[in-house]
């Protein structure tokens, strides 16, 4: 779809149908349907404490956290951006929450987590306006800019917890990460984060401003818009989310580790991202893509611990799934696999590559593309027969 | 947990460790004495440490620093903070400072040859604590003081075949660490020669959780649904078996009772939920190898010859020992 997008519930839909969504949902599907084969029970829910319990519930709560680091990731990078201090802002967050719980009078009540939250999340607003200021203001290329946090800010949780893993025995700080409301709170936070912001951007000019700014910065500046609070905010923002992401990680556990929590968090929330369907050269962002891709990636971690593929294996499994979703939505490779159907298939009168419009285009690489993604599947198939 | 960061190369370690073990000292020995007789007095030992990246680290230090003190040793101490470069930059002032012995926990396994040939070139014998270095020239260091990982392992699995007699089917699963680390390695190695013995034990999944809390929960909640019977937990440090429990307590069982779990390190928390029933055994792997090194490095001035592998005295942990040794555990 290279027309844009109107804002909406329709305009979701639309992009469903559309067929940037369409491989990543196809995937994400496929990754699901290959779990079921392999183990009957992956797709089953049950109650269990008064919660939903099963493999489908695990994803949700494990993605989520990658799912709100790559919300913020979403807009930064619509911005012409990268966040690169995302995991480590995420285990500054953590660590700062569980020092005060444990520091404070009495580390099991409610008082001292929400303490620690809010000086979790002040902290990182502080973080982020550091980022902001860098980009927007004294001009740093973002990769770089952030990289000072991303190395500095490890260092940072290390400080604050004195480089020891921290536990802490506060039940409402727990309910973040591991708590449930039916479904796991983790993911109730982070779809409210990605409804709110979808509405925000795109029910107001909110979303076209940010993607202006991403397009082109300099002709966006002349047209009246104040490119640099946007570019500022954005940044803020995604810090904020990597912030309750590394709440949500470290109340998982209980505890906070500030040498592994939210590590490479990152490259999976800027892979999200990208198998979302949003370039990273900036302008067009799509939401419902990174929640697909979010998905995508928590389902691959998970295929991969209950598929018993051998860890030796498995960043090559992880890396084949992702080369098959990231060429199925390559612009180029679908041009390539549609011009080869074309020309297998000349003579046929009811052959679509006469028309030039939308709807065939989405019929007609279904079954070619379909082949690859059947490909992948066999492979790690394959995999786990050898393994 | 202690080598998170140990990154590449491994097997070295192991082969070092089963080979070095049966050969006396190499040439280098008798040379050492010319470097500690010249001083008198005191003893000085130059100390690089890794850094201070967990409770084991810390308390690794601290009982280098107070074994140094009742033995009256003039300990210099310096942190690398994780980097092979200061470390370097450590041993050569050691070198500088004309120290009588030098003693480190290498960050990384390989790219010490030159350095070590200096101290060497100097006549100050070189200790290794804890970690080894991965190099062919085995002159270049004393010995290599540390934990013996594929013992800790087949202490684990002898300790589960013990408990497990009578039984006729447990389904263990397994929480590997880091994959390609040498404890990961050595720990699964140990684990599955001890588990030989008895045919009705079978690890039934094995999945790494990176030595964290997070890893060690994740896996267990994947392995939890796709693997309906789970007798056993075995984990490769306490902080996985952690996160373990937190998902078999998420899955409505009990941990320590419907899933017995078995970890290794006994840092606190670990040794805590040990103390509480919720894990069954605990095999340590001991930092406080302070009163060893001192031994050692007297015994490497004094020009005797000492094994190139010493094993650090470690010990295990049952629910009950737990709850006695809890109150004086230093980390």
């Amino acid at each position: 779809m290279s027309t844009v997008q109107t804002a909406g519930a329709a305009g979701v839909l639309e992009r469903v149908r559309g067929s940037r969504l369409l491989w990543p949902l196809v995937a994400l599907v496929a990754l699901i349907a290959a779990n079921a084969a392999r183990n009957p029970g992956f797709l089953s829910i049950r109650l269990q404490d008064g919660h939903l319990y099963g493999s489908l519930v695990d994803i949700l709560k494990n993605g989520a956290p990658t799912l709100l680091i790559a919300l913020g990731m979403t807009l930064v990078i619509a911005t012409r951006g990268i966040d690169l201090s995302v995991g480590a802002v995420a285990a500054i967050a953590g660590a700062v929450t569980c020092t005060t719980i444990v520091g404070s009078s009495d580390p099991t009540s409610p008082a001292a987590a929400l303490t620690g939250i809010g000086l979790a999340l002040a902290l990182c607003l502080v973080l982020g306006l550091w980022n902001g200021f860098l980009v927007s203001l004294l001009g740093i290329q973002p990769i770089i800019a952030t990289l000072v946090l991303m190395t500095a800010g490890r260092g940072i949780a290390m400080l604050i917890t004195d480089g020891q893993i921290i536990t802490v025995r506060n039940d409402f700080y727990r309910e973040i990460g591991a708590g449930f409301l039916l479904f796991p709170i983790s993911i109730l936070i982070a779809l409210a984060a990605l409804v709110a912001v979808a509405l925000v951007t795109r029910r107001t000019a909110l979303g076209l401003l940010i993607e202006s700014v991403g397009i082109n910065p300099e002709a966006s500046r002349l047209a009246g818009l104040r490119s640099r609070t946007i570019i500022w905010t954005v940044y803020v923002f995604a810090a904020l989310c990597a912030g309750v992401a590394g709440l949500m990680i470290s109340s998982n556990v209980s505890a906070a580790d500030a040498n592994s929590a939210g590590l490479w968090i990152e490259m999976d929330a800027i892979l999200a991202v990208v198998i979302g369907g949003s370039s990273l050269a900036g302008g067009k962002y799509s939401l419902s893509g990174t929640l697909v891709g979010a998905l995508i990636i928590q389902t691959l971690t998970t295929t991969v611990y209950s598929m018993g593929i051998a860890p030796e294996v498995t960043l090559v499994f992880k890396a084949l799934v992702v080369i098959a979703v990231c060429l199925l939505q390559a612009p180029k490779v679908r041009e390539r696999f549609r011009r080869r159907r074309r020309s297998q298939d000349p003579t046929s009168p009811s052959s679509p590559s006469t028309s030039g419009s939308l709807a065939p285009e989405e019929d007609s690489p279904a079954p070619t593309a379909h082949e690859p993604a059947g490909d992948a599947a066999s492979d790690s198939k394959q995999k786990v027969a050898q393994s | 947990m202690l080598n998170k960061i140990l990154p590449v190369a491994v097997s070295a370690v192991a082969l070092a460790a089963l080979t070095a073990c049966g050969s006396t000292s190499g040439p280098g020995a008798g040379a050492a004495a010319s470097g500690g007789a010249a001083g008198g007095d005191a003893i000085v030992m130059g100390f690089s440490q890794v850094g201070a990246e967990s409770g084991w680290r810390t308390a690794n230090t601290k009982s280098v620093q107070e074994a140094a003190k009742t033995a009256g040793i003039e300990l210099k101490f310096s942190d690398a903070q994780q980097k092979q470069e200061n470390q370097i930059k450590a041993i050569r002032s050691y070198i500088q400072q004309k120290v009588d012995v030098i003693a480190f926990s290498p960050v990384v396994e390989t790219g010490w040859d030159t350095v070590l040939l200096e101290a060497k070139r100097a006549n100050i014998p070189v200790i290794l604590t804890d970690r080894a270095v991965d190099s062919e020239d085995k002159t270049l260091y004393k010995t290599f003081l540390g934990s013996d990982f594929v013992t800790e392992g087949k202490k684990a699995g002898e300790w589960l075949v013990e408990n497990s007699k009578g039984e006729s089917q447990v389904n263990v699963v397994e929480l590997q660490g880091t994959t390609g680390a040498a404890p990961a390695i050595d720990r699964k190695e140990g684990f599955a020669e001890a588990i030989k013995a008895a045919p009705q034990i079978k690890v039934i999944a094995s999945q790494t959780g990176d030595f964290t809390r997070s890893g060690g929960k994740q896996v267990m909640e994947a392995f939890l649904k796709s693997n309906p019977d789970i007798d056993v937990v075995y984990a490769h440090n306490d902080d996985m078996g952690l996160g373990a429990i937190e998902a078999i307590e998420a899955a409505g069982k009990v941990p320590g009772k419907d899933i017995k779990i078995i970890t290794i390190d006994a840092v606190k928390d670990g040794m805590q939920a040990l103390a509480d029933g919720k894990i069954n055994y605990i095999v340590e792997c001991s930092p406080l190898l302070g009163d060893q090194l001192m031994d050692l490095a007297k015994k490497v001035i004094a020009g005797e010859t000492v094994p190139e592998r010493v094993v650090t005295e470690e010990t295990t942990f049952t629910q009950e020992q737990a709850k006695a040794a809890l109150p004086d555990r230093k980390y």
